[in-house]
């Protein structure tokens, strides 16, 4: 019963949440919106079972992704109400196709429920009595090791790009060079002498 | 229990209320980034339910592969969105042609 309040509760705050990240006219409230959707979406999987991932939705999409959203939304000046201009002209056919969209996935899953599909074999059967972060990482570590490998590659080339896209080396500036600090020698530098009197100096 | 269908349910509502977003918010492209993220966010709720109600761990581990996709895939997008602005001023999608594609 509880369960049952708590899926609708968290399943209907996702969906408007949802629904006003797409509708909202600011793009500060709509980053706002989908930390929310996050987190109740990150509610339904802790109902499912799995903590691990939901406390990794939070952790890697309100604390970092939406972070980052909020960091650009506000540092470009952009004039937002000009973006809103062909709202209305593209709602209906927005509408139009969101529902032949959920219309063809409706179908989609009762076909499934009626004809029912093969699935092949569990390749990791659940353990009720392993912890779930337990598992994950049983699965993970030996079977989707390449795979996990391949993963923080693509986090990598995603940290690398985003770089080397935004790093720019700007004009004008005397920055310190430390190679030729260093790669001085005492030969090359200003001598002191002290000569006599019409002898000249040697340089 | 709650069944799946309702997992399933909520994350078909949320991929097409990502697929609308992208529809009705052609302007604004940060907007329509936030709208992948609600559609990779569905995709994810899909497969954990999945993995829950098969007793198959893997659509755990494949929610954690989309969530790495996700997350490199917002922080290119929006670098190349503020390299877009730093040139021209403006993030306005239609404008965007320089490529002629």
């Amino acid at each position: 019963m509880i369960q049952a309040f708590i899926f609708y509760l968290f399943a209907s705050l996702v969906i408007a949440s949802g629904l006003m990240t797409i509708l909202a006219r600011n793009p500060v409230h709509s980053v706002l919106w989908l930390i929310l959707a996050f987190f109740n979406a990150a509610g339904l999987m802790l109902l499912l079972g799995a903590e691990f991932i939901a406390l990794l939705l939070i952790i890697v999409y309100v604390g970092a992704v939406a972070v980052l959203f909020l960091f650009v939304v506000m540092m470009l000046d952009v004039d937002f109400a000009a973006m809103r201009a062909g709202f209305a002209r593209y709602l209906p056919f927005g509408t139009l196709l969101a529902l032949v969209l959920l219309a063809e996935i409706v179908f989609a899953v009762l076909a499934w429920r009626v004809g029912g599909i093969e699935t092949a074999a569990r390749a990791a059967p659940v353990n009720v009595a392993v912890p779930n972060i337990e598992a994950l990482g049983t699965v993970l570590y030996t079977r989707y090791l390449f795979i996990f490998e391949a993963a923080g590659l693509v986090l990598l080339v995603a940290m690398i790009g985003a770089i080397v896209l935004t790093h720019r080396t700007r004009s004008g500036l005397r920055p310190q060079k430390v190679s030729d600090q260093i790669r001085r020698r005492p030969e090359d530098a200003t001598r002191n002498v002290n000569p006599g009197v019409g002898q000249g100096v040697e340089l | 229990m709650i069944g799946l269908g309702h997992y399933l349910a909520v994350g078909a509502v949320l991929f097409v209320m990502g697929v609308f977003g992208i529809f009705i918010n052609r302007k604004n492209i940060i907007v329509i980034l936030m709208a992948i993220e609600l559609i990779l966010l569905s995709v994810n709720i899909n497969l954990v339910a999945f993995s829950a109600y098969l007793g198959d761990m893997v659509g755990q581990v494949f929610a954690m592969f989309v969530l790495t996709v996700a997350a490199g895939e917002a922080a290119i997008g929006l670098a190349i969105l503020v390299i877009y602005f730093r040139g021209r001023g403006t993030i306005a999608v239609d404008d965007i042609n320089q490529m002629r594609g």
